[in-house]
């Protein structure tokens, strides 16, 4: 019996739905904690941020404009592939983070169930944190949140999956696209998830995936005019406080770094923070 | 005389009971300031009303250390139920002293005494009885059980509707448990300063209402001291951008209302006759210093002529003048500078090829008067169709299907309101889905009610004023 | 499947619609006019009673009000004697002040017709033009089966011929609420059109005719709007809000939505139409209201008797207490005006 060879991922970025090498040609190198070669990750640079915020803002319309049972569906379809890929992520993690089986395990399991929670909020958030106002007058006064565009996130260091999808995954359910910066040192589940992203009804450019440099890369999504907001959860080690200031030339919504389970936990507030309050008036008469 | 000159319909100043000089207002007692005191004036008539203390970097300093301790020693340990009688005596105050509040804030603002009396004023008691009420129901504001205060709200206010920016800014915050340090806007202190006689009235502990006044120096040492926990402004976005990269990594919490440059888009099926009115509510309510004004009129083409038409007729009728004639529908420009930028921008209007209209009006000798004016051929990329000109100005640009009045509706940096005038139920629901803004009015323009939040998308700024939303502004609990 | 009944061409319907004068394009139009927003429409009449009207204008304006005034007795139980009465208040409103205007007409049911013109006398317009001041008062009669309406059109003519041939320089029609509110304008249209034409007196002219909508039994205000112009269309004179037997009957939203109607002819003909708001205005308060929401909807010059009316009875007095006390500084009471 002959031993198989086998053949190794090469490791793209994912943006507007398809996986492209850096425009700039770069890659850099991902191991284990113990520094064994795993692969050679695209390095993005300020282009590749360019072009997926410009691939996450054609998105918009659709993904936003999709209904919010559809919206659901399809994250809920993203864990179902998610589950059938589990045994490539907990390999990967395991190897990235240098944690066990077991340990990976744990991790893949969270991050689906926490897949699976936000999906489930996709047609319920709205009728929690809307409301319809008692205005003293005759009208109709109702108050719907809606997603606020692109958001540009800096995805938690620390883990190579759960963080990732901790804060992805609430930035979609109310219509927001994302492009996310992975975790610089485990960054091969993020491509790996962009796979699963670009299997599961999920239209393209929704999600867009960099890996590389946060450092390098989150002052062009914090500077750049056309995103919304900004999700710094996992940018804690960066210059972070020149992010926000940076931010605040368009008035993005900042959200600030949140380490440890606090980032992790399912929250509903997470979904609220990307979204505006839309308040809709309209005389009622019968006359 | 003609019947529509109507006689002269005066409201009694008799009634105001104004100090010559106004202290800071700290820890419950008037005392002085350490900045160079200042006049205000009327803008109708440009004299001075009083003059008013300026707040320095120590004064901040007193009324954020009354403020924090008015929270650790008071207000803190107060149940909610007692904070909210507070908040409802303060109603109950307001509703007393609505016809001073209201002369007084015609005289300092230039607003019209009937905007003052029958919106601003009302809507100032209605928004402390809103609030009151939730001061004892926080568990149910949808932030989990027991949300906790914030503690120091450092809050700065603008001049456009001066005493109703204090309450939409005060009643949340206090109701949720904060104390606070306010500054209202230079050039109209007044009603402020009456309101903190009112908080005298009300007994409130020392300290949980601080009221310092002063320039752009004084809001600027308050927003950045660093015993504040949470910043509101309401006021420019160039203003609010500054606030925003001060603030950052401080951790503050931080809400702002800026500005604005919505469209009104009227449908060729519109109620034609209320329209007309929406749009001259929508930009002349207030002399148009209202960031959510219609100061954009998207009209479809095929009735642009039509409703130009009829809208000059409408603003024939129009009454410009003394803010504290009962008869008045526009006021006084509240400030030369404020003037001087709707002149600039009107000059650059025409330079860039829109044409100006404006009915003919006569206007007192004194005082800062703009005509109420209508610029049509205007494209959008004009200044006067993309920059806030905060006056009494409407640029009428045109549109052919739904989908281009919400592709020019939407192209813009700002996000605060819109309006959308049909009769046709679903496209109002469409467009109103479509449109990037806060705040949409359908068939009917510049509502405001202490229930309904209130803020913008982009560069309006963030968070939301009134309503439940409104308590998430100033409580634990949010990710923001 | 609808047949069109060609109705019977009427000169303002022809030149607005063209030739058409059919059921269907008079449906087609009414129905294409721009709807109406109820809150919007209210909020706007709201404001314009928020105007304050002191001195010299308010003195003007109770002085104009007399003078817009129909002095109405609308009663089953009117006398001849009542109606002399009523003629009496109607020269003489105010014993105490020869200087107080008289009214514009007294309105009284087609049998009191004969008795009224007799008691004017010489004070009868008698179909001359009138202007404020001129002393000259007219006599208008209800007409059409009035308040309902429920006749036969043959019925109609000959109750509106009769009060024409008595005397009477003005009648108030009622339309067909029913029909117009069945959808069948051609037929109301039709029948405006038959009552203009009884309205003509031997000598060729005609007496005015008003156009009662009765609002009340419209109930909406895009009917309201409708209703305005389908009576406009037809010939009337003015449009008037209501009987005065209906609840509601006039109210300012409704008055001013039917000047912003006439306002609207105006523009697009140049012709002058009248709008009386009847029934409910009992204050001088309410009053100065209708003039302020005249003045800045359709203009100042509407407010002359060709032009605006005020159908009430008990508003004279209280007009008349107004201008003691303006008169005199100190407050009057009812029992130093007459109740007729």
């Amino acid at each position: 019996m002959s031993t198989h060879l086998s053949v190794p991922k090469t490791y793209k970025l994912f943006v507007g739905g398809a996986f492209p090498r850096s425009e700039s040609g770069r890659v850099y190198e991902v191991t284990t904690p113990k520094g064994g070669f795993l692969a050679n990750a695209a390095q993005a640079s300020r282009k590749d941020a360019r072009d997926a915020v410009v691939a996450a803002r054609a998105a918009v319309s659709g993904w936003a404009g999709a209904t919010a049972y559809n919206r659901g569906q399809v994250l809920y379809r993203v864990a179902e592939v998610l589950e059938g890929r589990r045994a490539q992520f907990e390999e990967e993690i395991a190897a990235q983070q240098g944690v066990s089986g077991a340990v990976a395990r744990a991790q893949v399991d969270e991050a689906i169930d926490l897949w699976v929670w936000y999906a489930g909020w996709a047609d319920k958030f709205a009728q929690v944190a809307g409301n319809a106002n008692p205005v003293a007058g005759p009208y109709f006064n109702i108050s719907v949140p809606e997603p606020t565009g692109v958001v540009a996130v800096v995805a938690p260091q620390q883990s190579a999956l759960l963080g990732l999808v901790a804060t992805v995954a609430p930035a979609l359910v109310a219509g927001n696209t994302v492009v996310v910066v992975a975790s610089e040192a485990h960054p091969l589940s993020a491509i790996t998830l962009g796979e699963v992203l670009a299997t599961s009804d999920l239209p393209k450019g929704v999600v867009n995936v960099l890996t590389g440099s946060p450092a390098e890369i989150a002052p062009w999504l914090a500077s750049h005019d056309d995103v919304n907001a900004l999700d710094l959860t996992g940018a804690g080690e960066l210059e972070w406080i020149d992010l926000e200031i940076a931010a605040a030339q368009t008035l993005k919504r900042v959200l600030r770094p949140l380490a440890g389970a606090d980032a992790v936990a399912p929250s509903l507030s997470r979904i609220t923070a990307l979204t505006e309050t839309k308040t809709v008036w309209h005389p009622k008469s019968l006359l | 005389m003609s019947f529509l000159d109507y006689a002269p319909a005066p409201e009694s100043t008799a009634l105001l009971n104004l100090r010559p000089e106004y202290g800071l207002f700290i820890d419950g007692e008037f005392t002085d300031g350490h900045g160079e005191s200042f006049a205000t004036i009327s803008p109708a008539t440009e004299k001075p009303i009083a003059r008013v203390a300026s707040a320095d970097a120590s004064d901040i300093d007193r009324a954020v250390a009354a403020a924090r301790k008015a929270y650790e020693k008071r207000w803190s340990t107060l149940s909610g139920r007692d904070r909210g009688k507070y908040l409802f005596r303060i109603a109950r105050l307001v509703q007393e002293r609505a016809r001073e509040l209201a002369v007084a804030e015609s005289l300092d603002n230039g607003k019209p005494i009937k905007e003052s009396r029958d919106v601003d004023v009302p809507l100032v008691a209605a928004w402390f009885f809103y609030y009151a009420g939730w001061a004892d129901k926080l568990d149910h504001a949808g932030l989990g059980a027991n949300p906790r205060a914030l503690g120091v709200a450092g809050q700065v206010i603008p001049w456009n509707f001066p005493l109703l920016m204090l309450a939409w800014k005060i009643a949340p915050a206090l109701a949720a448990g904060n104390t606070v340090v306010l500054k209202p806007a230079e050039t109209t202190p007044l009603t402020a300063l009456l309101f903190a006689e009112i908080v005298q009235q009300a007994g409130l502990p020392a300290g949980v209402v601080n009221i310092v006044t002063g320039a752009g120096e004084t809001g600027r040492a308050l927003v950045n001291h660093t015993d504040v926990n949470k910043v509101a402004f309401t006021g420019s976005t160039a203003v609010g951008r500054e606030i925003a990269r001060a603030v950052a990594g401080t951790g503050k919490r931080l809400t702002l209302e800026l500005g604005g440059k919505a469209a009104n888009i009227v449908f060729d099926d519109a109620p034609i006759d209320q329209a007309i009115e929406g749009i001259v509510n929508g930009i002349f309510f207030n002399q148009g210093h209202v960031c959510c004004a219609g100061s954009r009129l998207l009209v479809q083409e095929s009735i642009h002529d039509e409703v130009v038409d009829r809208l000059k007729a409408r603003l024939s009728t129009l009454r410009v003048g003394d803010p504290l004639d009962k008869n008045t529908d526009v006021g006084a420009i509240n400030s030369a500078e404020q003037l001087e930028r709707i002149r600039t921008l009107s000059e650059i209007g025409e330079a860039e090829g829109a044409e100006r209209w404006s009915p003919a009006c006569e206007f007192p000798e004194n005082g800062f008067w703009f005509a109420p004016t209508i610029f049509t051929n205007v494209a959008t990329s004009h200044r006067i169709a993309r920059e806030e000109i905060f006056g009494p100005v409407l640029s009428v640009l045109t549109f052919r299907t739904p989908a281009e009045a919400i592709a020019k509706a939407n192209n813009t940096p700002y996000g605060l309101s819109a309006g959308i005038w049909s009769e046709k139920g679903s496209r109002i629901l469409a467009v109103a889905d479509k449109l990037r803004a806060g705040v949409v009015w359908a068939n009917t323009f510049n509502r405001f009610d202490p229930a309904s939040p209130f803020g913008g998308y982009k560069e309006s700024g963030f968070g939301r004023e009134g309503g439940r939303h409104g308590l998430a502004a100033y409580l634990e609990g949010g990710v923001r | 499947m609808t047949i069109d009944n060609a109705v019977s061409p009427a000169q303002r319907a022809l030149a607005v619609l063209g030739d058409d004068v059919t059921e269907s394009a008079l449906k087609r139009y009414l129905e294409g006019l721009p709807g109406v927003d109820a809150t919007g429409l209210e909020q706007r009449a709201a404001a314009l009673g928020t105007r304050s009207i002191k001195a010299a204008s308010k003195a003007w304006a109770l002085d104009r009000i007399i003078e817009l005034i129909d002095l109405t007795t609308l009663e089953g139980a009117d006398t001849p004697g009542k109606v002399r009465s009523l003629v009496a208040k109607a020269l003489v409103p105010d014993a105490t002040d020869g200087s107080t205007p008289r009214v514009a007409a007294v309105c009284v049911y087609g049998d009191m017709v004969p008795f009224a013109v007799e008691a004017l006398g010489a004070a009868h317009a008698a179909g001359r033009a009138t202007e404020p001041g001129d002393g000259l008062v007219n006599v208008a009669a209800v007409a059409t089966a009035f308040p309902s309406g429920r006749a036969s059109l043959a019925v109609k003519l000959a109750d509106t011929a009769d009060a024409v041939a008595a005397g009477a320089d003005e009648i108030d029609m009622v339309i067909d609420r029913g029909a117009f509110l069945a959808g069948r304008y051609g037929t109301v249209f039709d029948e405006i059109v038959a009552v203009k034409e009884a309205c003509r007196r031997a000598d060729g002219s005609y007496a005015h005719l008003k156009v009662i909508l009765e609002t009340g039994e419209l109930n909406t205000y895009d009917n309201v709007r409708r209703a305005s112009w389908l009576s406009i269309l037809a010939g009337g004179d003015f449009i008037k809000t209501s009987t005065g037997k209906v609840s509601p009957a006039a109210t300012l939203p409704v008055t001013l939505l039917m000047l912003e109607v006439v306002r609207d002819w105006h523009r697009l003909t140049g012709e002058r139409i009248g709008v009386k708001p009847a029934g409910g205005i009992r204050s001088s308060k309410d009053a100065i209201k209708y003039l302020v929401t005249v003045a800045e909807t359709v203009g100042e010059e509407w407010l002359q008797p060709h032009l605006f009316r005020f159908g009430a009875s008990s508003l004279l007095n209280d007009v008349l207490l107004q201008r003691q006390k303006l008169r005199s500084g100190h407050y009057s009471g009812a029992d130093y005006v007459t109740i007729d």
